[in-house]
Parts: structure tokens; sequence; C-alpha cells
């Protein structure tokens, strides 16, 4: 990918057909599995943690657990994490790929960060361009992506600590890894709740995860970013 | 002798016949009292029935092939982590689906340890014969299902040294159990060959106290704290799927650590 960097020789061909959309199809049925599938690994994981809480005092109430107990708490869990672990790689792998996630989520510039916060906390929330992410919306989704790895990651050490014993007391033992799991979760709910709020502020964003969005310029940076209309020399 | 896994008197076939139409309408007259009684359940609660049977069939098939897929993450050579005996929690936690108020002492003077099913040597065995095997120590870590744990020490026979002695069938599926506190139990072949899978018959360098399932209970480090029967009366190796106490209940059956 480093040749694309240069200069092209040749104006590229016209390519038949229009431009991508903002959202291609591949990311939106990918982002509504894991909408759903988020859902039910938080709330089923939440039936789970009532058995035996790591913050004491600490209940979710039935209203928000899947599961009407921990037995079917556990099996949601156990079914969902088939969906996010395959649906997770694979938009990892399209997201390298593709080159979305240098296109979309780097560079991320500190004065950037520093100036979309001031203006945020000023209330100048700009939104004209759907396809161009601020400096903070891409430090967000690059958290979010890990912290859906660290999951799965600490999940698996909690699923099978004797088979995976080394991963264990890398993460400090079972129950740090367990408190780990439950913090993970707490940063994407914590994502999620920013998420969803912003979605319906700016509804065109969500009709854009529906519909794929407005149709990126040809000679945009994504042209390059991507492999199948980039240029080699 | 006849396998204590086994019902003593089992009904002659011919009563099926002879009652058949009565059977038929009380089928009929039980699904439209169910049904029935459903949709009253809903207009109570105001809300829907929480676990739909598709959705409950879907996410036993789930389960099933998460056992599948345990069984195979499963490495018979993998020793969970032992620990020194200065960390051994005195005593144990008490944890069953009733009260440590409720539990009943085993006596071992009348306890009997009996054998059924893909086993060549079927007697029966007592405390002291158990006593004179050879006898294991580790220091590991009893997870549970809910989340908790805690580090406890355990002494007895190894298992695979138990099911070699009895000559047991070690190419059959499962190892079935069945205890005082009528609670059944199954693992698969794979972990009760697992060398930290013991019938333990001390905690701590003691005798197993009464509450933690005197005189023998197992112990697999390999296995959630569910997967430990107490009290054990009864061992069945078999080929047939034998179940337990929290699967029928819906809990996974592998649960492997």
């Amino acid at each position: 990918m480093d040749q694309v960097k240069d200069k092209p020789i040749a104006a590229p061909p016209p390519i038949a057909t229009p431009g991508r959309r903002l959202h291609p199809l591949p990311i939106r049925v990918m982002h509504w599995i894991n909408a759903a599938t988020m859902l039910v690994m938080i709330t089923s994981g939440w039936g789970i943690y009532d058995d035996d809480v790591i913050i004491r005092g600490f209940h979710f109430s039935s209203f928000w657990r899947l599961g009407d107990w921990a037995a079917w708490s556990l099996n949601w869990h156990f079914a969902g994490m088939w969906f996010l672990v395959i649906n997770g790689l694979a938009y990892l792998i399209y997201g390298f790929v593709t080159g979305r996630f240098r296109e979309k989520l780097l560079p991320i510039r500190f004065k950037d960060l520093v100036n979309t916060i001031v203006e945020t906390l000023h209330f100048k929330i700009a939104h004209d361009d759907l396809t161009v992410y601020n400096a903070v919306q891409k430090l967000l989704y690059i958290i979010v992506i890990f912290a859906g790895i660290a999951q799965v990651v600490t999940g698996l050490a909690i699923w099978k600590p004797v088979q995976f014993s080394g991963l264990v007391s890398l993460l400090g033992g079972f129950q740090t890894a367990r408190v780990l799991h439950f913090l993970g979760m707490a940063i994407i709910v914590g994502f999620l709740i920013v998420h969803v709020a912003l979605a319906l502020l700016v509804p065109r964003t969500l009709w854009a995860m529906l519909s794929g969005g407005p149709r990126l310029a040809r000679n945009s940076q994504s042209n390059q970013a991507h492999p199948a209309q980039g240029h080699t020399i | 002798m006849k396998s204590p896994f086994r019902p003593d008197v089992v009904p002659d076939k011919s009563v099926l016949d002879d009652h058949r139409p009565l059977i038929r309408s009380l089928e009929r007259r039980g699904l439209i009292r169910g049904g029935l009684s459903l949709g009253s359940l809903v207009m109570l609660t105001g809300c829907d029935v929480k676990r739909p049977e598709a959705v409950e069939a879907a996410l036993l098939a789930f389960s099933r092939l998460n056992d599948g897929v345990q069984a195979l993450l499963f490495d018979p050579n993998k020793l969970a982590p032992t620990y020194p005996a200065s960390m051994i929690l005195r005593p144990p936690k008490f944890n069953a689906y009733y009260d440590v108020m409720d539990v009943k002492p085993v006596n071992a003077e009348t306890w009997r340890l009996e054998l059924s099913g893909l086993i060549a040597d079927k007697r029966a065995w007592t405390l002291s014969q158990l006593q004179a095997l050879p006898q294991t120590s580790m220091v590991i870590k009893h997870i549970c299902v809910e989340g908790w744990s805690y580090i406890g020490g355990w002494t007895g026979i190894q298992f695979r040294t138990f099911l070699e002695h009895v000559g047991a069938d070690l190419r059959a599926k499962y190892v079935a159990f069945k205890t005082a506190d009528d609670y059944p139990s199954s693992i698969d072949m794979a972990t009760a060959l697992h060398p930290q899978t013991l019938l333990a018959l001390q905690y701590g360098g003691e005798t197993l106290a009464d509450p933690f399932g005197f005189p023998v209970r197992l112990r697999m480090s390999t296995k959630l704290g569910y997967k430990n029967p107490k009290w054990v009366t009864a061992i069945e190796v078999t080929n047939t799927y034998p179940g337990g106490f929290w699967e029928e209940k819906g809990f996974p059956w592998f649960a492997g650590l």
C-alpha cells in the first residue's frame, strides 16, 4: 500500500460503477448484526453478573436482564459469543483489507482532538459532512473496537481459565479477568449511550447506516486507500 | 446386580395398549388446558412469556454445539495451576441447591459405593477399601459458574486409577454419578481420566466434613463447581447421555474450565 502515496502516472481510468457509499452494504450488515449481538451480550451478561456481584449491593433489575434466570442468561451469552466473534472478525478483516480503518479513523491529531472538544463544549457540533469523522469520533470508534476485542480476550480467559491459564495469569488472575470483563462492558455501554444519543440528534447518520449514506467523491483520499480502485505504478 | 441408575419396577408395555383411548383424551385435555393457561399467563402479567419454546430450543442447540467445542478445546494433559497448601481456604465454601442446615450426614458404616454399566468388576466398595488405594493430593482453584472462586486442597484416589482398578471401559463416553443428596451428575470420559480428577476423601489434610461430601466426593480441576457431586453413592460407565441436576434445568453439560 506504500506506493499509493506516489502520484499515479496516469489519471485513473473511469470506473463504470458510481462512487462508493459512505457505508457500503457489508459495513451496514455487520453494523446491525453487531448492534443486536452487543445488546444480547450486555443484557445476558448482566443476568450472569447478578448471581455473584462484583460491586457489593449493585444488581441489575430483571427488566434489564436477558434470560429469566442465570442458566438462560448463560445460554444467551454463550450463543451470542459466536455472532460477536465471527461478525467482529469479518469486520476487522474488512476494515483492514479495504483500508476503511485507515481512511476513516486515522490520523488523529491532538490539536484536532482539543479543538473538537472545545467546540463541542460550546455546542458547536458540525455535522455538515457525514463522510468525515471528527477527531473525538475517531478516537471513540477506535476505543470501542479495542474494547470489543478486549471483551473477547477476557471472556475467553473466564470461560476457559484452565485451558488458557497463561492468558489468565497475564490478566492478573481469574477474579481480575472477571473485573476487566465487567469494565470492558462498562466502556462499551458508555460508548453506546453517546453513540445512540448522537445518532438520534443527527438522524441523517442513522439513515446513512440503513441506506448507505452519501456517495464519496471519486477523487477523495478514499480512492487511494481502496485497493480495488487504487493504482499501482 | 441391578443398576442403581434404572427404576426397580418397570410397568408392562401392554398397559399402554389397554388404555390407549384414555391416554389420548388426557393428552388432548392437557394440550387445551396448557394452551389456555399459557394464554391467561400472558394476560395476567401483561408481558410475553420470557422463554418461548423455539428460543429455548435454539439456545439448547447452541449449548450442545458448545459442549462439542469444549470437548475439542479440552487438553487431557493440560494441568490446572496449583497453589501452596498455605493458601487453602478453611473451611471451604459450602454451596448446594439447599441450605447447609439441610445437609443429611452419610453413615460411613452402612455407606457403599455401587458400580454399574460398562465395568468388569461391579462389586460395591466400602470406605476402608477406598482408603487403601493410593492417595494423591492437589491444591487447586474451585470456580463456580456464578463467578466466585476459592483455593481448596483435596486428597483422594485419582479417578483414572479407580476406573482402571475396577476394569471400566475407558472408551465409553460418559461416567455418571448418583449421590445421597439426589444430585445426579455426569462427565465425559476424557475428563474422568485427567490427572487432576479425584475421588476426594480429604480436605486440607483432614477427613471430609459432612457438608462437603463425606465420605466421598468427586473433585476436578477442569470443570465448574456444579459438575463436582458430593456424597457419591453410585458410579456408572455408559454410552447413553446421563444428564444431571442443573443440566436438566438448562445449565451447560460440559462446563469445562
